[in-house]
């Protein structure tokens, strides 16, 4: 797992204190494009299952998440594709 | 107010849809970009796209504007909908028509 994606990994765990956690590194599938770097690390996509958004709208979950993030954004990180969910709307 | 602020405005008021986006409708330049575009004309409602990658300023200002680090943003009437994954959400359950619905906005889709 690359640095960038175990960051975003502890970063999420410690605000959000999730009931599920998945981090992917998806910057291989964006190299060359605006926005990529020649070492990677700056797409990724989060799936988020926490407590904590329940009832808060879509934005500011993802607010949520942006904030938690702020050094990784100030950082390179270009691409962040989020699903967030409170635990009641799992299926 | 900064200039940019002002010229986020006054494209946000002269147009109901606004897509802050890379590239153009017709040409995007970025999957999360081209994928909003996707829906919001199968959705058949008139949007205006805004190139990000032709104004620096627009890029980066539009970010601190609504608080958001990344592109795509759609905003409806002035108001931030949200960016790729959003929209998206918002289509499939609905949401996305129906909002454009009340706000009486022109939409080909039946409901």
């Amino acid at each position: 797992m690359s640095d960038r994606a175990t960051r975003i990994r502890t970063a999420l765990d410690a605000q959000f204190q999730p009931l599920r956690l998945e981090v992917v590194d998806d910057s291989h599938m964006h190299a060359g494009h605006a926005g990529a770097r020649p070492e990677g690390e700056t797409h990724y996509s989060v799936l988020l299952v926490s407590p904590s958004f329940s009832g808060m709208s879509r934005v500011n979950r993802s607010r949520a998440v942006h904030a938690a993030l702020a050094a990784e954004f100030a950082n390179g990180l270009h691409a962040l594709a989020l699903t967030l969910r409170a635990p009641e709307e799992l299926g | 107010m900064s200039d940019v602020n002002e010229r986020i405005e006054a494209e946000l008021k002269a147009n109901p849809v606004v897509l802050y986006m890379k590239g153009t409708p017709v040409f995007p330049q970025c999957g999360f970009s081209a994928r909003v575009v996707q829906i919001l004309s199968h959705v058949g409602v008139p949007f205006k796209g805004v190139n990000v990658l032709e104004d620096m300023e627009i890029r980066e200002g539009i970010k601190a504007y609504t608080n958001w680090p990344t592109i795509p943003q759609l905003y409806v009437q002035g108001e931030f909908v949200g960016g790729c994954d959003i929209v998206m959400e918002m289509f499939q359950s609905g949401e996305l028509q129906a909002m454009l619905k009340e706000k009486g906005l022109p939409t080909t889709e039946q409901a």
